[in-house]
């Protein structure tokens, strides 16, 4: 039993590559070759190199690239962009190229039996000299596109294989895959080549690029299942997005700040929760962003750092809105305590404004953060996307123990809700409402705090109104009912009265 | 007829090896007569050799001289090939 035991537990090489480690639960298996597979375009290539760069800056282990597609020089060239001095590790003895590129000058002829001793012979020859830890061959079908005979490139990139453990060298070995769903790899490599797989897409979804990574398979190792979205920044590389992997070990803090509102911290029960999550729907001007604005204003008041993204509205405008409401943000700004960055949400990916939202929070250090409005990022993500953006950005800044207060926008002004909230409202730790009711031909606000995770809350809708100092919260709707499907209705106060009594 | 210059790349003393050194001797003592140089080089022993010149597999016949340059894989027991490969016959 004890036997069986150790062997599920195969010994991890830390890759260094942000995420990956995480989602591979410590890396890839040391000693061992893993297949990369994924169709042109997939990033391979750059995951690759990563693995040696990464290796030798972080780790300090040595590495070498055997390269079967572009020459050496491109592929320096390549990396640059990423900040890899590779020319450099080359002449430093820390990495080395077996250049297997192909010569479209020479051309070959094939005539008799023949087997790839030289390249072998190369490939122990370089991991030697730099007394390399890590290697990489990228691509296998190449070699298969080489030499006409199948049988003698299995047997002997099996041979290869044999050969690269003997050596102690982790490898990866890049595969192409005709299609992001369907056989693992071109040439049934994966049959032969490895116990590992790892499988990199770029999935065209509703018009837009989505890269994920999966680890498929580990013989003998624990790893996280599924597919995680990833995405290439310069001067970094690859970074995966670890969802799920993320471990719920935030600690809960009893301790209250403040809304920015007396009138809101009082039917919160005293303020929101220090490290919780807020989530504001509400139809077009119902005064999402003059709540955000009053969550900065209330932390800067309190002492504390503020951060307010903004991906519906300029600066300028932002700046205006929280003058009209008597927050200054120029001069919270000037002082250092508040950070305002408004963004495009078609600017960039989804991906790339969560790596930048999480850089930001992590060199800025906020106590709070406010995101106004969530919504409009779904504009440019699928379903799926979105809501892993949505997890992947709470989990964060539930893990800096900051609290988070996020708007959403819902399609539909009288009741209704939002996308934004199917997907968060679970994770969110307090949802509060702004709805429009009509009474009387006229048009109302009404406000009310749906949930309120380990706490009590006022149950009441509310009215509410906005003036130059803010947000004021009056006394509840108690003779109208529908207010949050959107179709109120007046009750006779003695009817009220009976529902009341009922439930006392 | 111009001097031939052809180095053949193996892989250690196999009984690969031994068949296209062999044949190649064969070959050559049949069809160039004196106009030869053979260079054989152990990748085993010159791996940096092997680097330089990008062989993959092994034996790998590579005819420098004449002009162009060109490069036979495999024990050279097909000989006919291997005459194509050397310019020796005319390619149909």
């Amino acid at each position: 039993m004890n036997q069986e035991k150790s062997s599920l537990t195969v010994e991890k090489l830390k890759t260094g590559i942000e995420g990956f480690d995480l989602i591979s639960n410590g890396g890839l298996s040391k000693g061992r070759t893993t297949l990369v597979a994924g169709t042109s375009g997939s990033a391979k290539t750059v995951f690759s190199c990563q693995f040696l760069a990464a290796g030798i800056e972080k780790m300090d282990e040595n590495g070498v690239f055997v390269t079967f597609e572009e020459s050496p020089l491109d592929i320096c060239r390549n990396m640059s962009g990423f900040g890899w001095g590779i020319a450099d590790w080359e002449g430093q003895g820390k990495w080395a190229f077996v250049d297997a590129s192909p010569d479209p000058d020479i051309e070959t002829i094939e005539a008799g039996g023949y087997d790839m001793g030289a390249l072998l012979a190369r490939v122990e020859y370089a991991v030697n000299k730099v007394k390399a830890k890590r290697l990489v061959f990228d691509s296998l079908g190449a070699i298969f596109d080489r030499f006409s005979d199948r049988t003698i490139v299995r047997g002997e990139l099996f041979r290869i294989t044999a050969s690269l453990k003997k050596m102690g060298v982790t490898a990866i070995m890049t595969a192409e895959r005709a299609e992001e769903y369907g056989d693992i790899a071109r040439f049934r490599v994966e049959e032969f080549v490895a116990d590992n797989v790892v499988i990199m897409r770029n999935v065209l979804e509703a018009s837009k690029r989505r890269r994920t990574i999966e680890i498929l398979k580990f013989r003998g190792a624990y790893h996280q299942k599924g597919e995680y979205p990833f995405t290439i920044m310069p001067d970094e590389g690859v970074i995966i997005i670890p969802l799920s992997a993320m471990e719920l070990v935030h600690s809960s803090s009893t301790i209250r700040i403040t809304s920015g509102n007396k009138e809101l911290d009082n039917i919160c029960n005293g303020g929101f929760f220090r490290d919780s999550i807020i989530l504001v729907s509400g139809a077009t001007g119902t005064g999402k962003t003059l709540v955000a604005t009053e969550f900065i204003g209330g932390g800067i008041d309190a002492g504390e750092r503020c951060l307010l993204l903004g991906f519906e509205e300029s600066r300028g405008q932002l700046f205006r809105n929280a003058d009209g409401w008597g927050r200054n943000f120029v001069k919270m700004e000037k002082e250092g305590k508040l950070k305002v960055y408004c963004e495009y949400p078609e600017s960039a990916s989804l991906e790339d404004h969560l790596i930048a939202v999480k850089k930001m929070i992590d060199e800025f250090k906020p106590d709070r953060v406010a995101i106004d409005s969530l919504s409009a990022l779904e504009r440019v993500a699928t379903v799926k996307g979105f809501r892993e953006f949505v997890i992947g950005l709470s989990a964060f800044i539930k893990q800096k123990e900051i609290a988070g207060l996020f708007t959403a926008v819902t399609a539909s002004l009288m009741g209704g809700t939002s996308i934004t909230e199917a997907h968060i409202s679970t994770i969110t730790d307090s949802i509060i409402l702004l709805r429009y009711v009509e009474m009387y031909g006229e048009m109302q606000r009404a406000i009310t705090v749906l949930k309120m995770r380990g706490s009590m809350h006022d149950k009441a809708i509310r009215e509410f109104n906005i003036d130059g100092q803010g947000l004021h919260i009056g006394k509840s709707f108690r003779n109208v009912t529908g207010i949050l499907s959107g179709v109120s209705q007046q009750i006779l106060p003695e009817d009220a009265g009976r529902v009341e009594e009922l439930f006392k | 007829m111009n001097k031939h210059l052809l180095t053949l790349y193996i892989t250690g003393q196999t009984s690969r090896s031994e068949i296209a050194i062999a044949n190649l001797r064969h070959l050559c003592a049949e069809e160039l007569r004196d106009e030869y140089e053979i260079k054989i080089i152990d990748v085993l022993e010159n791996p940096q050799l092997a680097e330089d010149e990008k062989i993959m597999a092994t034996p790998t016949l590579i005819k420098e001289l004449p002009a162009p340059i060109r490069r036979i894989i495999g024990d050279l027991s097909d000989k006919e090939k291997v005459l194509l490969g050397l310019d020796l016959r005319r390619r149909k």
